[in-house]
């Protein structure tokens, strides 16, 4: 490792870490309105946030309620789409060098955000503490907020009075739009994915169409040649 | 349907998709097919929902002028790489105003 002199100091890795941390978990009473109007207790939906704690997830788990679809439709798009944890957890993994329960703990942690924040740092040593900040961060206050939104959507009534409708595809698409910046092959499986979704809405049950989207896939096999 | 059952299997699996990471072996990330299928999984998971949150209610199509209005606003906001807080309200205030008037 190189000096210390060339890394971001301790103190700013933290405050840049909590940062991240707030404005995300701010988000989740968004979510707890959501998961209360398709229909979960408030209990449930914040043991949601609590222990499945990865937010893309939950949204889209809640969302096919919402829309009408199966327990298995909910399950499979939400177990999909955190599948990406995965692959953080498999980057983090010599990063962190966690063991016992210091690695249960890790696993609870390992989203987006915390990945994100960990990968970029420039030493070890900062991504640990940008790991361990992010998602201190983000799990308070994502949980807090989501039992407000969840205890609020009770007390305030019809959800889309407050354009709530439109924050779950906007908050999707701020989701996706860092993933887009990747490249070509990107941009396609993403419009394959929106045109074979917005293809199959009247043909199938609720929840099949996002499933179905990942048949945009094929295209990045036929792809994989070309250099990304 | 039985909730207690959706929430039960997604934290369960959620967590365990999460721990699984821990101990595969680095090596499986170092091949490209597998790596990049990983990684485009929640693009094409992502487009879908934007889609189908933003322009269909259950098996119907469900254009609402407010709802893409605020999706509109906050598409721009997107585009101009704002904080994600930043999406989120703009979008929530520009469909909960066009209701309101």
């Amino acid at each position: 490792m190189t000096s210390a002199a060339q890394h971001a100091p301790r103190r700013a890795v933290i405050r840049d870490s909590l940062g991240v941390g707030i404005a995300v978990g701010a988000y989740g009473a968004a979510f707890g309105l959501a998961s209360v109007a398709a229909g979960l207790s408030v209990l449930q939906t914040c043991l949601l946030s609590l222990f499945a704690f990865t937010g893309g997830t939950q949204f889209a788990v809640v969302g096919v309620v919402a829309g009408g679809g199966t327990l298995a439709a909910a399950l499979s798009s939400g177990l999909l789409l955190g599948a990406r944890n995965t692959l953080y957890a498999m980057r983090l993994a010599p990063l962190l060098q966690v063991r016992g329960v210091r690695r249960m703990a890790a696993a609870l942690g390992t989203i987006d955000e915390s990945t994100a924040m960990a990968v970029s740092q420039t030493s070890v040593a900062n991504s640990r503490t940008a790991f361990w900040w992010t998602f201190g961060g983000v799990f308070t206050f994502w949980n807090l907020s989501t039992l407000i939104g969840a205890a609020g959507a009770t007390v305030l009534g019809d959800p889309t009075r407050f354009g709530l409708d439109a924050v779950i595809p906007a908050a999707f698409l701020a989701l996706l739009a860092p993933r887009l910046r990747g490249g070509a092959l990107e941009q396609g499986v993403a419009l394959g994915a929106a045109v074979i979704a917005l293809a199959l809405i009247p043909l199938t049950p609720p929840g099949v169409p996002v499933l179905a989207s990942c048949g945009a896939l094929l295209l990045a096999a036929r792809l994989r040649e070309t250099p990304a | 349907m039985n909730l207690w059952w959706l929430v039960i299997g997604t934290v369960v699996g959620c967590y365990l998709l999460k721990l699984a990471g821990y101990f595969v072996p680095a090596q499986v990330l170092h091949h490209p097919r597998i790596r990049r299928l990983v990684e485009l999984v929640p693009v094409a998971l992502l487009a879908a929902l934007v889609v189908v949150e933003g322009a269909a209610n259950g098996r119907h199509y469900d254009l609402d002028g407010a709802r893409l209005a605020g999706f509109a606003a906050a598409a721009v906001a997107v585009w101009r790489r704002a904080p994600f807080l930043v999406v989120v309200i703009l979008a929530a205030v520009t469909a909960a105003g066009l209701r309101a008037v």
